[in-house]
């Protein structure tokens, strides 16, 4: 197998557009399985969103099917359960910007204060691994820390509480998963943060420490506000994607007890279309849920863009 | 900056200590479930916290290898691992490279995974296009509809792109063709940021829940997760998986302790090579976004 020499040849070559295919053949070889890829599982697929139009028929199939124009949209908003669900993802979603978000803030600026090098990198390597542990390993611990006869309620009891069944409890629905959110993603986080306290101005500090400023002045004043772009980008970003409260792991939360709190807009999707098969109407509302989520996304880019950041794209 | 005053020193005792409470609130839980797995019965009632097994007791894992079920659910996850993490880097590095060139079409190409990292098909359509390629029950169900992440593709595009251009034109005067120059020299020069996202894959892969929830109905199928999920999360210790096979029953609780514990060692043991190099595809993945 020998290769034809394109930069060669291109000098002299008349560029006719089977002779230039032909010179990159290479090239689509080694981007067909690739190209096959993402036509079959991510762009026909984004087509087939149009069933939301139909009343789809699964042995009718696309063609088939009847239109409806919009009234599977209009179910979504006459549907008291959809708004029930609407209202139970931006509780959670905003609960978690609340609790959630400042978390590798906080830890990112501490870590940062620790002088010693190698004891910062065992603190990191420590906080950075429920990061890579699996929802379902995450919830298993939970469940196993929180049944009725788990360490807890033990010590609950022995402190002299009541026990409480917490998997159970609706009330404890949203702490516990904003509990198990940070456990498991607030060392990782730090990362973009201490990234952002890398290129810290050292001038600035040491001015500072020769005036005489504490370590909570400066970081106050000083390590905070040096921060505070990256920490409005990424809240602006994360408010964008309010509609996403986390699928998996509130997936694996439910149960018949907490289903009034823990609905969420994906779960619903995938009760109603999977479940029992209410294809168009769940795919509407998927639909609904992606196209406000790309305008809040692109909205929040917009302005993060204007606070004179890169944004995402 | 060795500048110590005795606010310094407070602020340095109380910046440890809340360092270490974070980092055992961190290990506490691994720690506890490490040492109750591996504990008796006896010790699990009468003490009332475990952190350190007072005699070992091999029991629960014992009966966990021992079940058809789990053995089965782990020997399909490892080789799903294999085999997604090879599939898909190969997938992933191969249209990486591809698009690094100009050719006919290539904008086209360009615009299109932007594309689809702005539009997602949503979970339904997708689903109903794995339905109606047959793969309901089957494995490639679990490899196909994930081959390449459009975040990692474009990072490790960029990576390419990063690679000195003279030894690429070099090569093909030599009459190397771009298949020869991407085995032979793109991705030797690139093995630690493959590597990086060969872990990131590899996690993904032995981590992955909800596809296998949404594809795989036959329960034979299952992968460690699920199967994790189900002797803990859902089913109450007494399920026909844990009583069926069991002559001696060991306690439900150190089962399910020992579950969750081989679920999360492949990752603690791949995790000190990974370490090595997240840092490595973080910092790539920092380029943009």
């Amino acid at each position: 197998m020998t290769g034809s020499k394109p930069y060669e040849e291109s000098s002299y070559v008349p560029r006719t557009w089977r002779s230039k295919l032909w010179r990159e053949r290479y090239i689509f070889l080694l981007l067909l399985p690739g190209l096959i890829y993402f036509l079959v599982f991510k762009i026909i697929p984004v087509f087939g969103n149009i069933i939301a139009f139909q009343e789809f028929n699964p042995f009718k199939g696309i063609w088939a099917s009847d239109w409806v124009g919009l009234d599977n949209f209009k179910r979504i908003f006459e549907d008291t359960e959809v708004l029930k669900v609407l209202r139970n993802t931006l509780y959670i979603s905003f609960t978690q910007i609340v609790f959630v978000f400042p978390a590798p803030i906080f830890l990112a600026i501490m870590l940062n204060e620790v002088a010693n090098s190698k004891v910062k990198r065992i603190i990191q390597s420590v906080v950075y691994l429920p990061h890579f542990f699996s929802w379902v390993v995450i919830i298993s611990i939970a469940t196993i820390f929180l049944k009725p006869e788990g360490i807890i309620n033990q010590i609950l009891e022995s402190l002299g509480y009541n026990w409480v069944s917490f998997m159970t409890n609706p009330h404890m629905f949203v702490p516990i998963v904003i509990i198990e959110l940070i456990w498991k993603e607030t060392g990782w986080s730090t990362i973009i943060f201490l990234a952002a306290l890398a290129s810290l101005n050292n001038e600035l500090l040491e001015a500072a420490i020769v005036d005489g400023a504490g370590r909570w002045k400066r970081i106050w004043s000083i390590i905070l506000p040096s921060i505070s772009g990256t920490i409005v980008i990424l809240l602006i970003l994360r408010l964008g994607s309010v509609l996403d409260s986390g699928f998996e792991q509130i997936f694996l939360m439910l149960n018949p007890f907490n289903k009034e709190i823990g609905n969420v807009l994906d779960t619903f999707v995938y009760e109603k279309g999977i479940k029992q098969s209410d294809f168009s109407f769940s795919t509407a509302v998927g639909l609904f849920k992606g196209v406000v989520g790309l305008v809040l996304v692109l909205g929040a880019n917009k302005i993060a863009k204007r606070f004179g950041h890169d944004g995402l794209f | 900056m060795h500048y110590k005053s005795r606010a310094d020193k407070w602020f340095n005792a109380f910046n440890y200590l809340l360092l270490s409470i974070v980092c055992l609130c961190m290990i506490f839980p691994l720690l506890y479930i490490f040492s109750v797995s591996f504990s008796t019965m006896q010790d699990f009632v009468q003490k009332d916290i475990i952190l350190w097994p007072s005699k070992w007791d091999l029991g629960a894992y014992r009966y966990i290898f021992s079940t058809e079920t789990f053995g089965r659910a782990m020997l399909v996850s490892a080789c799903l691992t294999v085999v997604i993490t090879c599939v898909n880097l190969l997938m992933t590095s191969t249209m990486a490279f591809a698009t690094t060139f100009r050719f006919t079409g290539s904008k086209l190409i360009l615009r299109m995974i932007v594309f689809t990292l702005l539009f997602s098909p949503g979970l339904i359509p997708s689903y109903l296009m794995v339905r109606n390629l047959g793969l309901i029950n089957s494995y490639w169900s679990l490899i196909l509809p994930g081959m390449i992440s459009t975040f990692n593709l474009i990072v490790i595009r960029q990576f390419f792109q990063g690679l000195p251009k003279e030894i690429f034109e070099a090569a093909n005067i030599d009459g190397a063709n771009e298949l020869q120059i991407f085995r032979k020299i793109a991705l030797p020069l690139s093995k630690p940021a493959l590597a990086a996202f060969a872990l990131f894959y590899a996690v993904d892969a032995w981590n992955a829940y909800f596809n296998v929830i949404l594809y795989m109905n036959d329960t034979t199928k299952w992968t460690i997760q699920v199967v994790l999920r189900q002797i803990v999360i859902v089913a109450p210790p007494d399920n026909n998986l844990l009583s069926s096979l069991l002559r001696e029953p060991p306690p439900a609780q150190t089962v399910q302790m020992a579950a969750v514990l081989i679920a999360t060692l492949p990752i603690l043991i791949i995790y000190p090579f990974l370490q090595k190099h997240f840092a490595k595809g973080v910092m790539l993945g920092s380029v943009k976004g």
